[in-house]
């Protein structure tokens, strides 16, 4: 695989694990707006993931179009975050791990969408506009329940502590990171720290919340190494398209 | 927010299609505050891009006629035919009136 390939593979996996977590409130949302609402970015998600998977599938150039790649990889196939694996929670949790994403998304779209590779331009592009709504609506969240009650406070104060330690891996440089930027087609993930820092720090201080100490600890989803949780979403997703293969609306 | 409140208040939502019409009423949603009203109404009423505007406004600032008094209100203008502007003839040319 080449490291083009493997980056893209990481955006989408990324995306499309995010999307299925999401789409998991469907029905058991707090109120049936916010039903709506965390479906709205699931599905922003998910479309920009059927791109990036339908692209990666062209680079990789053996004929594997965006459902193979989506319904028919094993776990340590998937490329994904490990943040984006963790389970939803509360409805804190998810704000809170949405917010910490999205912070980190709007960053790399920016910074993408002048990407030497057209279609990944184009993606992020159009990824850039979503991300920004998606960021207003963690972000919002998280303030009205860090500065919300007591309860929601030390709820929401105890997500960030427990969802901090996967943040690392968000800038984590490696190989594939080093050789996509070498040619100009990829981000440096070191390189969206400080705007990161800023869009963290700025909500976090609105939200009453203390900025959690570095952790050392680092996972290493994007080489295919998981969380135990991953393997149940993909099995979940995955089922209906391994008993029907090619199964169809 | 320095107090809970335990049931969302409702805010009516009303939306412009485009540039240059008049922002209609579409429905109702819940939310805690105005912010997030204008991002519930997004996520409600502008899926297939129905809008290009958003106005949120609690319910209960709403003012609104009485049903019961609907007679002394609207009665009155029922007999009052030359009101309506329909005692001209307008040039053929017109074509949009």
């Amino acid at each position: 695989m080449t490291p083009q390939v493997h980056y893209v593979l990481r955006l989408a996996d990324t995306n499309l694990v995010l999307a299925q977590r999401l789409g998991e409130w469907v029905g058991h949302a707090p109120a049936l707006e916010e039903d709506l609402g965390l479906a709205n970015v699931a599905l922003d998600l998910l479309g920009q993931a059927r791109l990036l998977l339908a692209h990666a599938g062209r680079l990789e150039g053996e004929g594997r179009g965006e459902d193979e790649l989506a319904y028919l990889r094993e776990e340590s196939e998937y490329f994904n975050l490990t943040l984006v694996e963790q389970p939803n929670g509360h409805f804190g949790d998810t704000v809170m791990r949405q917010f910490l994403f999205d912070a980190w998304q709007s960053g790399l779209y920016e910074a993408l969408s002048r990407s030497q590779d057209a279609t990944l331009a184009a993606i992020a592009a159009k990824g850039l506009k979503e991300a920004a709504y998606h960021l207003r609506y963690s972000g919002g969240w998280l303030v009205r329940l860090g500065d919300g009650t007591p309860e929601s406070h030390a709820r929401v104060e105890r997500s960030l502590r427990e969802l901090w330690p996967f943040t690392n891996e968000l800038f984590d440089d490696d190989e594939t990171d080093r050789a996509v930027v070498a040619a100009g087609i990829g981000v440096l993930p070191s390189a969206l720290l400080p705007a990161w820092d800023v869009r963290v720090d700025e909500t976090l201080a609105r939200a009453t919340l203390v900025r959690p100490a570095p952790v050392k600890f680092a996972w290493f989803g994007k080489q295919g190494r998981h969380s135990e949780h991953l393997g149940y979403l993909l099995a979940e997703m995955q089922s209906l398209h391994r008993a029907h293969p090619g199964a169809a609306w | 927010m320095s107090e809970a409140q335990k049931d969302w208040p409702l805010y009516e939502i009303f939306i412009r299609a485009k540039s240059g019409l008049d922002h209609k009423h579409v429905g109702s949603l819940h939310a805690t505050d105005a912010r997030m009203a204008l991002e519930h109404a997004r996520d409600l009423y502008t899926r297939r891009q129905e809008g290009v505007s958003i106005w949120a406004v609690r319910s209960t600032d709403i003012v609104a006629s009485d049903p019961s008094e609907s007679d002394a209100f609207f009665e009155p203008a029922r007999d009052k035919v030359y009101r309506h502007p329909t005692f001209y003839d307008i040039p053929d040319e017109v074509k949009t009136l």
